[in-house]
């Protein structure tokens, strides 16, 4: 474990349209332990957002409560971060997305604050369509609190002291699949070339986007019998396709792999390039993307990639018709009906 | 069929004793009936005759079919808080209540009734006049749509009280055309229910009654309104955009006409998009966190709720003290918890208010009494919690929120202009040479905050609780957690020399006697002075509009030897306030406590309080002959 953080920084490191290292976009250093899963998920946010050229500023990170939850100090330390309640943090996104929705909103859980604590809440901020990527450092454990078992725990499976788990998991991909959000994906955390693109097509997505993202917990959740451990994980990972993402103003060139591809083309432009390893797997299926993820389940395998993508999807301020400037930047003048206005209202009860 | 007639010609006084613009009408209906629209011209007529009047309602939690009653004071005096005792005229409409409506009838009093079918011997009780109007009857003869034959029914009443009462008939007939203002094919069928009962009235009895109302010009510019109308349009004119809730009763009117006035005043006239975004949340704790949600970053964001949303809330309202962000909580009081006396009133939510939370908690509060002042405060309620980076509780209570009051109406300044406190533009941003998110810069505990958004490479920080130095760098040292305990108490005497100050009223130099009370209790207050002024007991009085308490309050009870804390709970929970955070000894403030549900009467008050003088040993120092030459 580091102690402190270089400020060294390579001349020759690369620069992004802002001219900005990714140094810039890395945050406070990791108080997580060595080997946490969550270090990598920091890792692809930073270089998602570096290599999509987003001011570190114009994203909210948004977090509840627990291993997971404290992840976004350890990137964009030029970003406002929240560190909320547990298993609250889609209500506070929300009405932090109301007041400026002009913001990025990233936000961190975990299974407990996700899948136990903050399961209603994370049902209803799916069903609300915000504008936001909600990702899950799933492990399977509650870190925190030292090694109980989540409810994304396999029903079977023994934590770390023996305790059995005895009831049916909480899969929180085929529950934002129900729910209807408009992008729902699964990485593992030490997949950095799957992570990266797909963080990037989520922030693209203006939509709900949810990633569930298998971060193993070394200290309590790494044993043999764990279908969380890196090495159960990596032995058991499988995906229908390898995503990339090609931002607004790339040209698409031959520089891509051989193959077959699909082009998905969001809604501010980019696009999302998907070379279909399996011939069946389609993006636009919610039903399909349902049945795929319990049928590689039951065969023992965790399927990752992105599962479902409507990039048609209205979000909630175009479902609600909010007004085009962000609520927090409207003045007084509009807000506020004045005197005149109130005199009649008076009339209106005498 | 009981002939009503010859009933009221045994027990009716035809002399010229009338009693005028002093009595209570009371409404016994079933819920689902469509009586409270009825009810409410009834009480809004005698407004229009220039007669102070006030109205509560005393329902179910039901949508339809148990009894509800609406009870309606004229008092010319202004003593408009309930009043209690036994009711001059009930206008008795719910066969399930039928029998304790009799019981409710003072004697010499009238009860009005349906007589379509004959009233059973055992219902006729000595002592009190019976006026039977056919209104089944009337209806099924006149009305063709079963609907209509219900409402009507309704309207049908309130025509024969106009007879009974000597309501000027046309001011009936414009509400009805107030009512209908854009369905001009109900005022016709409307107005001729109201001649029906009318007509039937002064035809079958002598008409005006005993008791009667006069034509005067006591109203001013007063409104008559619900407190609830009052904190939704203040949040609109406070510059409210960012709401969350959850529905429940009494509060959910205070979001209902939020969202109403905000489709009237809130829409961009060029787009048609909306200024303002409300979320109908999962449960009061999704109502909140989207509150501070969008209180975190800059907008100005409430909820509102009652009872068991208030207990869900507390972990958020401890997030918004430690945390340090703005966010307005509208808190309609209720008895609790459960359904049932939930839809009565009371102020039993002031300890949970002020310590909401885990840790060391407080918070503001804002006591209206009247939806003027429901109004104001949760207007201003912003203000303060944008200057104090906190949570700012509006306490009002069912009574204040769904009952028509009588009230001055709804006050705004154009000059006034938002107070959107300590936040740093970009501009200032980039003039400081570095920046810490809890630095006490101006000793008044409140520092200065940034909004996510303002600058690209300073001012970003990482909100959490309490584990952060002053740099909002994550911390375990005790001394960073001490440092910032101490400043957020400095920040809670700031905010108590800017709080609205109490209202005194100390008519009487001499007096030993002071009355502290808040919130809705204040009705019952002028009754209550003259009441004891009368039993040779003057008062002065002190109603508490804001904690923290500035020094006005501790002064004020300090200069007097007996204090009175009148409240609507079972256990003087503004006397503990009073007492822990003044530092006051507890035996000087005596509780005169209502807590049945039903707002508190001046007789209840002026009762508890001469039995507790009686019971005390020492005399007073004034006497009967003192206060009767002070006035």
């Amino acid at each position: 474990m580091s102690f402190a953080k270089s400020r060294f920084k390579h001349k020759s490191l690369p620069v992004n349209d802002l001219g900005l290292t990714y140094r810039e976009y890395e945050g406070a250093i990791s108080t997580l332990c060595a080997g946490c899963g969550h270090d990598s998920i920091s890792a692809a946010i930073v270089h998602a957002c570096h290599e999509l050229s987003i001011a570190p500023h114009s994203i909210a990170k948004m977090s509840g409560i627990g291993c997971s939850s404290k992840a976004p100090n350890y990137f964009l330390s030029n970003a406002h971060g929240f560190n909320s309640v547990h298993g609250r943090m889609p209500s506070v996104t929300t009405g932090a997305n109301l007041a400026n929705k002009d913001l990025t909103y990233l936000a961190m859980s975990g299974d407990g604050d996700s899948a136990s604590i903050g399961l209603g809440q994370f049902a209803h901020v799916v069903r609300r369509q915000l504008n936001m990527v909600y990702m899950v450092a799933n492990n399977g454990v509650y870190g925190l609190t030292k090694g109980q078992l989540a409810a994304t725990s396999d029903k079977g499976v023994r934590n770390k002291t023996g305790e059995l788990s005895l009831f049916n998991d909480i899969d929180l991909c085929t529950m934002a699949l129900q729910l209807g959000a408009s992008f729902v994906a699964r990485c593992f955390s030490g997949d950095k070339a799957q992570l990266v693109p797909i963080i990037k097509a989520a922030i693209a997505h203006q939509g709900f986007a949810y990633i569930d993202i298998i971060s193993p917990c070394v200290t309590f959740n790494n044993h043999e019998g764990s279908t969380r451990s890196y090495d159960y994980v990596q032995e058991h990972v499988t995906t229908g396709a390898v995503t990339d993402f090609v931002p607004i103003k790339e040209e698409i060139t031959s520089a891509t792999p051989e193959g077959e591809f699909e082009d998905i083309c969001l809604h501010d432009g980019s696009i999302m390039r998907i070379y279909k390893l399996d011939q069946d797997y389609d993006t636009s299926n919610r039903l399909k993307a349902m049945n795929d993820v319990e049928e590689h389940k039951q065969r023992g395998e965790i399927l990752t990639g992105l599962l479902y993508l409507d990039p048609t999807a209205r979000n909630y301020h175009e479902l609600n018709e909010t007004t085009d400037m962000p609520l927090n930047q409207v003045k007084q003048d509009l807000l506020c009906p004045g005197e005149r206005v109130l005199g009649t209202i008076n009339d209106s009860f005498r | 069929m009981i002939t009503t007639s010859a009933e009221q010609s045994s027990t009716e006084n035809h002399t010229d004793n009338h009693i005028i613009n002093d009595f209570v009408v009371k409404f016994a209906n079933t819920n689902g009936t469509g009586s409270a629209s009825a009810n409410n011209m009834f009480a809004k007529a005698i407004m229009r005759m220039g007669i102070p009047v006030s109205a509560k309602n005393i329902f179910p939690s039901n949508i339809q079919g148990a009894p509800t009653w609406y009870e309606v004071r004229i008092n010319e005096n202004n003593y408009l808080g309930r009043r209690g005792g036994k009711t001059e005229i009930i206008v008795a409409m719910n066969a399930q209540s039928f029998v304790a409506d009799i019981e409710d009838v003072a004697d010499g009093g009238y009860l009005i009734y349906d007589s379509s079918k004959q009233l059973p011997e055992h219902l006729i009780k000595k002592g009190i006049n019976y006026l039977g109007i056919p209104i089944s009857t009337i209806c099924l003869k006149e009305f063709q749509n079963p609907r209509q034959r219900q409402l009507f029914k309704n309207v049908i009443y309130v025509g024969a009280l106009a007879a009974f009462l000597n309501i000027e008939f046309d001011v009936l007939k414009t509400l009805i055309g107030d009512q209908f203002k854009g369905k001009v094919k109900l005022i016709t069928p409307n107005i001729y229910a109201l001649e029906l009962g009318y007509q039937y009235a002064n035809r079958h009895f002598s008409c005006p009654l005993k008791y009667k109302v006069e034509r005067r010009d006591l109203i001013g510019n007063r409104i008559m309104v619900d407190g609830n109308t009052g904190c939704g349009l203040g949040a609109v004119y406070g510059g409210a955009t960012v709401v969350g809730w959850y529905p429940i009763t009494p509060s959910t009117s205070v979001i209902e006409k939020f969202a109403s006035y905000c489709q009237r005043l809130r829409i961009d006239p060029a787009t048609g998009k909306k200024n303002y975004a409300i979320v109908q949340a999962e449960d009061e704790l999704a109502a909140i966190g989207m509150a501070i949600g969008g209180g975190w970053n800059g907008a100005r964001a409430f909820t509102a709720t009652s009872g068991p949303g208030l207990s869900l809330m507390t972990e958020f309202l401890g997030l918004s003290y430690f945390a340090e962000i703005p966010v307005v909580l509208v808190n309609v009081q209720r008895a609790g918890p459960s359904t049932g006396m939930p839809t009565r009133t009371q102020q039993s939510d002031v300890l949970a208010c002020a310590y909401a939370s885990h840790g060391d908690t407080k918070h503001v509060l804002l006591f209206p009494q009247s939806p003027c002042e429901c109004f104001e405060l949760t207007a201003l309620a912003f203000d303060l919690s944008d200057r104090l980076q906190t949570a700012v509780i509006v306490m009002s209570d069912l009574d204040l929120g769904m009952n028509d009051h009588l009230s001055a109406p709804f006050i705004w300044n154009d000059k006034q202009k938002y107070d959107l406190g300590k936040v740093l533009s970009i501009r200032e941003l980039d003039n400081i040479e570095s920046y810490g998110r809890y630095r006490d810069i101006d000793g008044d505990g409140i520092c200065y905050r940034t909004l996510p958004g303002t600058h690209p490479n300073k001012g970003a920080y990482f909100t959490r609780g309490t584990s952060r130095n002053q740099d909002a760098v994550y911390s375990e040292q005790s001394v960073d957690y001490v440092h910032n305990m101490q400043r957020l108490e400095t920040k809670f005497l700031t905010a108590a020399n800017i709080m609205p100050k109490p209202e005194i009223c100390s008519g009487f130099n001499n007096t030993q006697v002071g009355l502290v009370y808040y919130g809705s209790t204040a009705q019952a207050m002028p009754e209550t002075k003259q009441l004891l002024q009368e039993q040779g007991i003057p008062v002065d009085l002190m109603r508490i509009k804001a904690f923290p308490f500035g020094n006005e309050v501790k002064k004020f009870i300090e200069q007097h030897q007996y204090i009175y804390v009148v409240e609507q709970n079972r256990d003087a929970q503004m006397r503990t306030l009073l007492s822990t955070e003044l530092s006051l000894d507890p035996l000087k403030l005596a509780p005169i406590l209502c807590f049945d549900g039903l707002s508190v009467t001046a007789t209840q008050i002026c009762d508890d309080i001469i039995a507790d003088i009686d019971s005390r040993t020492e005399n007073l120092t004034y006497t009967q002959t003192d206060s009767q030459e002070v006035v």
